[in-house]
């Protein structure tokens, strides 16, 4: 591999990376000091698309806000969905009905395949290989086909309400979410196959891109990235929300910490995801999916809310500040890509080009999320 | 010799049609392969299953304005593009398609052919030189260290072949493994190549090199899109993009060409003489074979992710060099006893 090489710092160039750039997928721009092709020093530049989201929810009521949570994270909206509908649900104590508290956990689970399946067609895509990501899209297609039938919206889903649902799911959805889990499953080994047994693929992930635990607990890495650094934490199971504590599943941990650990935490994490789906439709009881007592007017009485999700990429935290009135006071929205983006100023000084991309996309940023 | 230079010009015409031809429709092939692999139909817009594409692109790429970006280097801007393009044409020549259809069996054809090959590699240097443009410096640096490392077990390769058949005319080198495959070169077991049980990892490595000297995935570092946006060839539009991707498939045809002469018997049916079969010596069976070579070059390039620079160049320096060595140096004592 790699000789460790010294960095002259005299003989440097600067290469603007973005924010028009095939791998920053989004206008992420870094500005790299090269020494040849290692990069000897990495800053990444934010705000491209910034939007003042937080600033929207001080202006907006609360329902008002609800679709801009479809606008963060553009791949895993419902998670955020959800995270933006607890917090407003705590604060306001709205009793939420048990079969929309197993709708939701389908389709967040669904919503997180589709995120990770995006992920892994523009990872292989990043590293050369094109075939992949038609695979996943085409996958991808089948979760988009059952949502959309379901919330209306194929991306930019709003589809919580604060209590319930927009709506309750029906027969069709049902068989054809069975479907797709007997069709992913078969999916997945044809992946492990194709893309994770690769020869090349291996040899350019493992052993590059490490981050350990300790830069993870500095920077607040969470999700998949902190996962593949051994660190065992999910908010799933160790914050429980919704109905997750009634779930049998497992949460992948890696210890090595360098980008085949993050590659294999979603992989798995798929095939959990699967498995959550399956027992929720089983499980899935009958009744309405609104509430019958809800206040007609949003008006969370005065104080701190927090809740927090764990969407495709980490922990998603929402504060809220409420002053009584229709509109919050101030909202903080703490987002996964965000914390773990900052990881690769440090961690990729030293690597070449090619693996620093590489290891960029295994920190699987969504930009809109981070700009917010 | 007014009569050889009549017949060169017109074969470099031939040439260049075939080329042109080969360089339109090999995209549209690779499209379909691309499609095939992807569960998706590929090009099918224009003409029946996206066969009037290639025209369609040819005549969108030449009406597109050639952008000359400020503060490059003119000349070598422009030269660039051609460079890439006539080595390969020129090569033509000299590529026998079967034993009466040559342009011009040259007794050092398999010197030429490497020869311009290397002037090719010329070419992705002084584009990137020529672009003033990082990526594309980038790009042209790792193209030209991956040409180098690519030509020295390409060549060792080949003169294991040279040693073999006696001869670095292309013609005789074919006409020495006329019959089946078992008296191809790739066929280990046989007097000719002195029973060398390596000649099928020979074929291999030249089959490597091949993809790395054309610059194809897995080995497309010069162009690696997801690194460099479009490497070398970033700063160009118009028929200078144009004739740099023709320039790549003119290479990947003659890439095969010298596969196929080198070691999968060129003109020969792969069952030998059948006896009742008109076409034992056939310019059909070296077109399917090439296109056979073609055919995997789409394959690997639609499967396998992209190596690194440092991965290609120990493949090259640590691997394939010692083992062509050891192989040339094994034929030779071998030929010397059987």
């Amino acid at each position: 591999m790699t000789e460790p090489i010294t960095l002259q710092q005299d003989e440097t160039f600067v290469l603007n990376v973005g924010p028009q750039h095939p791998a920053t997928h989004g206008v992420l721009r870094v500005k790299m000091t090269m020494d040849g092709e290692y990069i000897y020093n990495a800053e990444t530049v934010l705000g491209y698309i910034h939007r003042m989201h937080e600033k929207m929810a001080e202006n907006r009521t609360y329902p008002q806000y609800m679709p801009n949570m479809g606008r963060l994270d553009y791949l895993s909206a419902m998670s955020f969905n959800h995270g933006y509908a607890l917090v407003v649900e705590r604060a306001c104590n709205i009793e939420v009905p048990e079969r929309a508290e197993y709708i939701r956990v389908i389709t967040v689970e669904l919503n997180r395949i589709a995120s990770h399946l995006v992920w892994l067609g523009a990872y292989v895509l990043d590293l050369g290989g094109f075939t992949p990501l038609m695979y996943c899209f085409d996958d991808r297609e089948q979760i988009l086909d059952l949502l959309e039938a379901v919330t209306g919206s194929r991306l930019t889903y709003c589809y919580f309400r604060f209590g319930g649902l927009y709506n309750d799911i029906d027969d069709d959805f049902i068989t054809g979410t069975r479907a797709f889990i007997k069709r992913m499953r078969k999916e997945l080994k044809m992946y492990a196959k194709l893309v994770t047994g690769n020869i090349i693929l291996m040899k350019r992930l493992k052993g590059h891109g490490p981050v350990d635990q300790n830069m993870c607990q500095r920077y607040g890495a969470t999700g998949p990235v902190a996962r593949g650094s051994g660190i065992n934490y999910d908010v799933r199971r160790n914050e429980p929300y919704s109905v997750y504590p009634e779930f049998d599943f497992e949460v992948p941990v890696y210890g090595e910490g360098d980008s085949y650990a993050r590659y294999l935490v979603r992989m798995e994490e798929m095939e959990q995801s699967l498995r959550i789906i399956e027992q929720a439709l089983d499980k899935l009881p009958d009744g309405p999916v609104n509430p019958k007592k809800k206040p007609k007017l949003i008006k969370p009485p005065p104080g701190d809310y927090y809740a927090a999700v764990e969407t495709a990429r980490g922990n998603f935290g929402i504060r809220m500040v409420s002053d009584g009135g229709k509109n919050a006071y101030r909202l903080k929205l703490r987002s996964p890509t965000y914390s773990n983006m900052h990881l690769f100023d440090e961690a990729c000084r030293g690597m070449l080009i090619a693996d620093a991309l590489a290891f960029m996309g295994s920190l699987d940023l969504v930009i809109p999320e981070m700009d917010r | 010799m007014s009569l050889t230079l009549f017949n060169v010009i017109l074969a470099v015409f031939i040439a260049i049609c075939f080329v042109g031809a080969n360089a339109a429709y090999l995209v549209w092939c690779e499209r379909k392969g691309a499609g095939l692999f992807q569960r998706r139909p590929g090009p099918m817009e224009n003409g029946p299953w996206g066969l009037l594409q290639p025209p369609v692109d040819g005549v969108k790429l030449m009406t597109k304005q050639l952008l000359i970006p400020g503060g490059v280097d003119k000349a070598i801007f422009m030269v660039a593009p051609v460079l890439a393009m006539f080595p390969a044409l020129i090569s033509f020549v000299t590529i026998p398609f079967s034993d009466n259809i040559v342009a011009h069996p040259i007794d050092v054809g398999v010197l030429m052919i490497f020869a311009f090959a290397a002037l090719g590699g010329m070419s992705l240097l002084v584009a990137g030189w020529g672009s003033r443009n990082k990526y594309s410096m980038i790009s042209s640096v790792r193209a030209v260290s991956q040409t180098v490392a690519y030509e020295i077990p390409l060549m060792i390769t080949t003169i294991t072949i040279v040693m073999i058949s006696g001869s670095l005319n292309l013609s005789d080198i074919v006409q020495t493994q006329l019959g089946g495959f078992w008296s191809w070169n790739i066929w280990p077991l046989q007097k000719q190549v002195g029973f060398n049980l390596l000649m099928p990892v020979s074929f291999l490595i030249l089959f490597v090199c091949s993809v790395a000297e054309t610059n194809r995935a897995p080995f497309d570092l010069g162009e690696a899109e997801s690194e460099l946006v479009a490497g070398f060839h970033t700063e160009y539009s118009s028929m200078g993009f144009g004739l740099f991707f023709m320039g790549e498939y003119a290479n990947i045809v003659i890439g095969a060409c010298l596969t196929v002469i080198l070691f999968l018997g060129g003109w020969a049916c792969p069952v030998g003489d059948l006896g009742f079969f008109p076409f034992t010596h056939h310019v059909g069976w070296f077109l399917l074979k090439i296109y056979l070579i073609i055919f995997v070059f789409i394959w690997i390039r639609w499967t396998f992710p992209r190596t690194t620079i440092y991965g290609l160049l120990n493949l090259s320096w640590k691997y394939l060099i010692p083992i062509s060595l050891f192989n040339l140096l094994l034929t030779a004592g071998l030929l010397k006893v059987f």
